[in-house]
């Protein structure tokens, strides 16, 4: 393709730790065409934001090096050419967004700042100028009342916002080429759907190049010409999207479309045993002002929800990030304080102190998200799993605290051999196992599960699926699963809740939800969730 | 029976079915410790100068390590003899007097340790009014001839040398290193492990429940820590006998402060650690919490610490002796010897001494110090 606007050939990538060279990308080539998104896909570590990064030489160097390629930009090669050169096409021809909108904004500027700041070094602006260039972006962008945002620091903008002024910032200087590497995973899945078909309305309209980096193979998709499949720092297939979806060549191809969390949730048996209940649960935390810390009003985290939990079966809890779902969780677990009645196995348990929950806090156990966090790094998987099973039975001899690790570790399908390793050997993944298997030492009855998957890959996200729902059939367990993400939500939960801003906007059984929703925020989030299709008009949050 | 079953996959596969002594974490900073050549070899040097001095009594006295007499074996380090057994009249035998060393000679042997001076035994053969130059610095005649035979007594031996000279009271101011190094680093080490555990409990305890008691502490500690210790020793120097155990106290009131600042922020940022809310859920009751899997985050920031409190404890301790408030008169310390030297500046020996004990102390601790800190520092990698 002599026509292609970048080409890449035989790109390396290596870095060196502690005197080693560690190959992240290995010869890696393809060309984006004028006006082409491609996209490339993979799973975390396989080298796919590196790739990004070293178009416009971002990679910490001289830690990172290029042992062979080319990055070929109207003839001349990036990886060649001196720093001045790459400033002048860095922000300028080629420029890039990133995940996290958040940290990619300088907290300290306003909006009119940081925009402006792009077009007086590249363009040689004056303020008045820049400052009409500034409110025709973010117009274009799609951002309300920019006159009034101008002023605006980014902590006052929300996710969504913030990842428009990033585009805004990106366009300014109509870039022939947009690198956007995962641009909307921080996002919840309806900004998602807005970002998404504002990026693809914007490439149109300035005939802009893209090249799209993300594992979420429905995003490549909706937004990609051609895709590119990364692993292990290698290109293993590359070809027209529908190519790539209709006809997978790669076996790691064919493993990435088969990803998708599937099975069905358990039976809805409206007789089961209830073993969690909440009535008209509030959480609700004051905000205080002046001398005297009066409480002048409350913020609503959670404001008179409803919940039952019935062995062997799950109640899916989804809405978008704020909406209260996993305070909702902790309620319930008596994690923080709350108001309204909550029954445990029909007793109730709202009016008991945190020391007369401990004897209970065996039978209702928490996986949290993060399975980094969530683990503590200075203790060994034995002594992290054997945690609980001290406090509620400390009659137990080592040797039958080691046999029920042992048990449990196979039975999350992780190798007993590897209980005295620590934390930091493990995969996301299997940490995840051993948060669960901590959790289904000690036999519970009922388990909250805050996210369990959504901080791991596809493929990983599928294998952790089943795994809950097989732990479930054969313990007859209560799970409470929160999730933003309503594909995870269909094949677990049974009954699901729908929260936005504190309150239950619809309440059903998976059933009704996914297939009949009633309210048009649920249509919203199904849209948004399955087919990446933003709504118009005020539904969602922006 | 599964579990017996998948005991023996795991020693088929050769598999470690026990945990390593020390944690992968803890493999790693001893190896960034080791890198740290300089701090490296100052823990070694430190040690053996410390095991040494716990030795000082086999080191420099003026007792025989072992003496044989009329056929029995005596212990004079160990044991105290009356002079009776050799002949004598005092209660407690001066093994140092000639005619008790001939008595012993003449019925069997003894063996003396390398310096024959405690560190308050008093020299009374010097050759000049103390304080005396360094043995090696006279002639043989010069140094023997405080001794009833002259050059051929068999007393003047290069056991009965003053290596480093001797102070304004005759003493033999090696010997009185050795005791007073011991007696620093005794006194540091007790001062610091004493204040560590007092500080990190309330560092802990204010960082783990933070609210109204982290507030009425933290006030409680700014009052505490603007009493100017010194002139309150100074105040109780005169009230009790000064000691080792009452200084001790005093300045154990003051010093736990130092670590009550690291611990805190560090449990006030770690109580809200994901791992710390798995913990209570599981019902984990708080003081487990804050011992299991708080404190070890904490301990960083403390054992970074440690070197350092060590050594200002070490120099108070030098500093209240240099005043003369400190250790009770006749103690080996090396602030008396400052003091010393600072008084009798027609003998430099002293000073000189004195300044060179402190400071290769001082560094070595500083030294290892640094290279703890960089073996606990996870950003710092090592070639």
């Amino acid at each position: 393709m002599s026509e292609a606007l970048l080409s890449i050939r035989d790109l390396s990538v290596a870095f060196a730790q502690g005197g080693e060279q560690t190959l992240a990308v290995d010869r890696v080539s393809f060309d984006i065409a004028p006006g082409e998104t491609v996209a490339l896909v993979g799973e975390s570590g396989s080298g796919k934001s590196v790739t990004a990064l070293s178009v416009l030489k971002l990679l910490p160097y001289p830690a990172a090096s290029h042992p062979s390629g080319q990055i070929l930009y109207g003839g001349r090669d990036l990886l060649a050419g001196d720093e001045r050169e790459l400033r002048r096409v860095r922000g300028n021809e080629i420029t890039m967004i990133f995940q996290e909108p958040m940290t990619s904004l300088n907290p300290l500027h306003t909006i009119e700042k940081q925009i402006g700041e792009v077009l007086k070094l590249h363009r040689g602006m004056g303020d008045a100028q820049a400052r009409a260039r500034t409110l025709e972006l973010l117009a274009q962008v799609g951002i309300q009342e920019p006159e009034r945002r101008l002023q605006a620091f980014p902590h006052q903008l929300s996710g969504g916002q913030r990842q428009r002024v990033m585009i805004a910032m990106a366009l300014a200087n109509e870039p022939k080429l947009l690198i956007a590497d995962e641009p909307t995973t921080a996002l919840d899945v309806t900004v998602q759907a807005q970002i998404l078909a504002l990026l693809a309305r914007l490439r149109r309209e300035n005939d802009m190049s893209m090249l799209f980096i993300t594992h979420d193979l429905g995003i490549v998709r909706k937004v990609a010409d051609r895709v590119c499949v990364m692993t292990g720092g290698r290109i293993v297939e590359s070809g027209p999207t529908e190519t790539i979806f209709s006809r997978p060549q790669h076996a790691y191809t064919r493993h990435l479309l088969a990803a998708e969390p599937k099975g069905e949730p358990p039976r809805p048996d409206p007789n089961a045993e209830k073993v969690m209940e909440g009535e008209r649960i509030k959480v609700w935390f004051p905000i205080k002002k002046g001398l005297l810390r009066r409480t002048v009003d409350h913020v609503k985290g959670v404001d008179g929800v409803d919940v039952t939990v019935r062995a062997g079966q799950t109640l899916g809890v989804v809405g978008e990030s704020g909406s209260g779902k996993t305070t909702l969780g902790l309620a319930l677990s008596r994690m923080i304080a709350s108001q309204g009645e909550i029954r445990f196995a029909g007793a109730r348990i709202d009016d008991r102190s945190f020391r007369q929950m401990r004897p209970l806090r065996r039978q209702m156990q928490i996986v949290f998200q993060d399975p980094y966090g969530s683990l503590s790094p200075r203790m060994s998987v034995a002594e992290i799993i054997q945690e609980g099973l001290r406090i509620h039975e400390p009659r137990l001899s080592a040797e039958e605290r080691d046999r029920m690790v042992v048990d449990v570790l196979e039975e999350v399908g992780l190798d007993p051999a590897a209980r005295f390793r620590y934390p930091h050997e493990f995969s996301g993944g299997q940490r995840q196992r051993i948060a669960i298997a901590r959790a289904m030492i000690l036999k519970p009855r009922f388990v909250m599960l805050d996210e369990p998957t959504s901080a791991l890959d596809m493929s990983v996200q599928a294998q952790v699926v089943d795994l809950l729902r097989d732990l479930q059939r054969r313990h007859d367990l209560a799970y409470l699963f929160i999730s933003h993400d309503l594909k995870v939500v269909r094949a677990l939960a049974n009954e699901v809740i729908v929260m936005r801003a504190g309150k239950v906007v619809e309440a059903g059984t998976a059933e009704q939800i996914f297939h009949s929703p009633k309210t048009d925020y649920t249509k919203a989030l199904i849209a948004a969730a399955f087919d990446i299709e933003a709504v118009p008009g005020g539904v969602v949050s922006e | 029976m599964p579990a017996v079953r998948v005991e023996r996959r795991a020693e088929a596969k050769g598999l470690p079915a026990r945990r390593p002594w020390l944690s992968p974490i803890n493999q790693r900073r001893w190896q960034n410790f080791r890198a740290n050549r300089r701090g490296y070899w100052s823990l070694w040097i430190f040690l053996v100068l410390f095991v040494l001095s716990l030795f000082a009594e086999f080191l420099a006295n003026d007792k025989p390590i072992l003496a044989s007499y009329k056929g029995e074996i005596l212990f004079p380090v160990l044991v105290d003899y009356p002079e009776e057994k050799f002949g004598g009249f005092l209660a407690v035998t001066n093994y140092r007097d000639p005619f008790i060393q001939e008595e012993i000679e003449a019925n069997g042997w003894m063996i003396w340790p390398p310096i024959r001076y405690s560190y308050r035994t008093v020299n009374s053969e010097i050759p000049e009014a103390a304080p005396a130059k360094p043995s090696w610095l006279y002639t043989k005649e010069e140094r023997c001839q405080r001794y009833e035979e002259g050059v051929d007594d068999p007393r003047c031996t290069i056991g009965n040398w003053n290596w480093l000279g001797t102070d304004d009271q005759a003493r033999d101011v090696l010997s009185r290193v050795i005791y007073g190094f011991r007696i620093s680093v005794l006194f540091g080490l007790v001062l610091t492990a004493a204040s560590a555990m007092i500080g990190v409990s309330a560092g802990a305890v204010q960082g783990y429940f933070g609210g109204w008691t982290d507030l009425l502490f933290q006030r409680f500690i700014e009052i505490w820590s603007s009493v100017p210790v010194l002139y309150l020793i100074l105040i109780i120097a005169a009230v009790l006998p000064p000691g080792f155990w009452v200084l001790l106290g005093i300045m154990l009131l003051f010093s736990w402060v130092a670590f009550v600042g690291v611990v805190r922020a560090e449990f006030l940022r770690a109580r809200n650690f994901e791992y710390v809310a798995a913990a209570r859920a599981l019902g984990v009751p708080n003081r487990t919490i804050m011992f299991r899997h708080l404190l070890p985050n904490a301990m960083v920031a403390t054992l970074t610490f440690l070197p350092f409190i060590l050594n200002g404890s070490i120099t108070t301790l030098t500093s209240l002796d240099f005043l003369g408030f400190g250790l009770p008169p006749g103690s080996p310390s090396l602030g008396e010897l400052l003091r010393q030297g600072q008084r009798n500046l027609d003998a430099p020996w002293l000073g000189i001494t004195g300044f060179f004990s402190l400071s290769i102390m001082l560094s070595l601790l500083i030294f290892i110090g640094e290279a703890v800190r960089d073996a606990f520092d996870p950003r710092k990698t090592f070639k």
